[in-house]
């Protein structure tokens, strides 16, 4: 361990890292590479190499502090094992109370977003204004356009949504063919139910 | 007690579209006679509830069976107005029907799992900083048409100069002595007993004429003169004060 350290110390790549932790530690929402370059004035190259050296200094289980690639870029967050003490000081607004529905609309915006309320709707089967201006509320969705000139309003997921779920991307959610079963099984079992109703 | 039951279904109706019993209105709409879209169904429910009003007790048989009765009245009006969508459901066979039930419930399924997966995720507490929302984007830089400087410096040179003075000579009011005017009016009662006020500002200007009346009001104070008027407007009568007068005709009778 110490000579590991002794070696992050030496490393000529050091001051970048400093350097990279702090803009890490201003930056209100994750920072992309390009970002980061920009702000120390380096090649992306030196700050791929110097986040290297961070994610490993900053990995759970190891410091309290986790550097993490999530929602397009880098960020810092708690570490698991201090999520206790954290939720004792500070609630989770964006996430704290999520209904079932609101999963679900909010599972269709990830997917199928930009959508409009009257899209989600026909999925959901229900009404959805309420749970969207919810979602909207807690700044896990946002409008993002008209379907035309003067048509519905869509919406999609931020950044946050992202951040809250811990995905790198929309990328990370499950495959859509890993999901729920298929057409025919699904007419084949509706099918069945429609048999067994007395004519 | 069946005597005493409002009959729903007899229930009379004067509406802009349909006048008659309640039950013929229902068998003209099913056979499709009378449009729906005009017939205004809350003057149907006045018309009910005006009617249970008139009795004592609340009918509630009738009260159900009406409830029924215009429900499926609302229904179809209700259907009658999306056609649309009634076409859209009624284009399709039951197989493809079927087809599309499933391919929905398809959709939900794959919804639901999708938020279970999420729903895990959230299991596994993440905290981060969460920052106020961002400044709004500076304002740009106001932008200029760009100019020559001569032409900059001629507009500055018109800006330089003095504005002229204005003139205040329209509110210059020179007023004439009202001494001059006392003088004339004693000058005119010396040749003649008594005038007119006219008389004694021919060729006189505004000012002139508020100066000389001026002098008359004061003639009239001091008792020098009599001012009268028939009438707002008519001409004015000066004449010589009456005692003046007396004193003088007693000096010409002694």
């Amino acid at each position: 361990m110490d000579r590991s350290l002794r070696l992050v110390a030496t490393n000529p790549a050091d001051d970048l890292s400093q350097t990279i932790e702090a803009l890490l530690v201003i930056a209100s929402a994750p920072l992309s590479v390009d970002e980061l370059a920009r702000a120390a004035e380096q090649d992306a190259e030196s700050i791929e190499a110097a986040l290297e050296l961070l994610v490993e200094r900053y990995r759970e289980g190891r410091s309290g502090i986790v550097l993490e690639f999530v929602a397009g870029g880098w960020a810092f967050r708690a570490s698991a094992q201090a999520a206790a003490a954290c939720a004792r000081l500070q609630e989770r607004p964006a996430e704290r109370g999520l209904s079932q529905a609101a999963l679900e609309t909010l599972a269709v915006v990830a997917y199928l977003g930009p959508c409009s309320r009257p899209e989600i709707a026909r999925i959901r089967g229900v009404n959805v204004d309420g749970v969207v201006a919810g979602l909207v509320e807690r700044g896990l969705v946002v409008e993002d356009g008209r379907e035309n000139e003067f048509g519905a309003v869509r919406y999609r997921t931020t950044p946050l949504f992202e951040r809250v779920f811990g995905l790198e991307s929309l990328a990370e959610l499950p495959r859509v063919d890993d999901l729920g079963a298929d057409v025919t099984e699904i007419r084949a079992r509706l099918e069945a139910v429609a048999e067994k109703r007395p004519a | 007690m069946a005597v005493d039951t409002l009959a729903v279904r007899e229930l009379d109706l004067d509406l802009d579209a349909f006048e008659g019993p309640f039950d013929l209105l229902l068998s003209l709409v099913l056979r499709e006679e009378l449009p729906l879209a005009e017939l205004d169904l809350a003057q149907i429910v006045v018309a009910f509830v005006e009617r249970l009003a008139e009795r004592d007790e609340l009918d509630l048989e009738a009260c159900g069976e009406f409830l029924v009765l215009f429900s499926a009245l609302l229904e179809l009006k209700a259907r009658g107005l999306f056609p649309d969508e009634e076409a859209e459901l009624a284009e399709l066979g039951p197989e493809q029907a079927a087809e599309e039930l499933a391919r929905r419930l398809a959709e939900y399924r794959r919804a639901k799992e999708a938020a279970v997966w999420l729903a895990e995720r959230l299991e596994r507490p993440r905290y981060f900083r969460l920052a106020p929302a961002p400044l709004a984007p500076k304002p740009p830089e106001p932008q200029f048409a760009s100019q020559k400087p001569e032409k900059l410096a001629q507009v500055l040179r018109l800006l330089a100069v003095d504005p002229p003075e204005p003139s205040t000579a329209h509110m210059a009011l020179r007023f004439p002595p009202v001494s001059q005017f006392l003088e004339r009016w004693r000058s005119l009662l010396a040749r003649r007993s008594r005038l007119d006020f006219d008389e004694g500002i021919v060729g006189c200007s505004r000012v002139e004429i508020a100066v000389a009346f001026l002098a008359l009001l004061e003639l009239r104070k001091t008792g020098e003169v009599a001012v009268s008027q028939a009438a707002p407007f008519a001409p004015i009568r000066i004449s010589r004060a009456a005692s003046e007068r007396s004193l003088s005709w007693t000096a010409h009778s002694a």
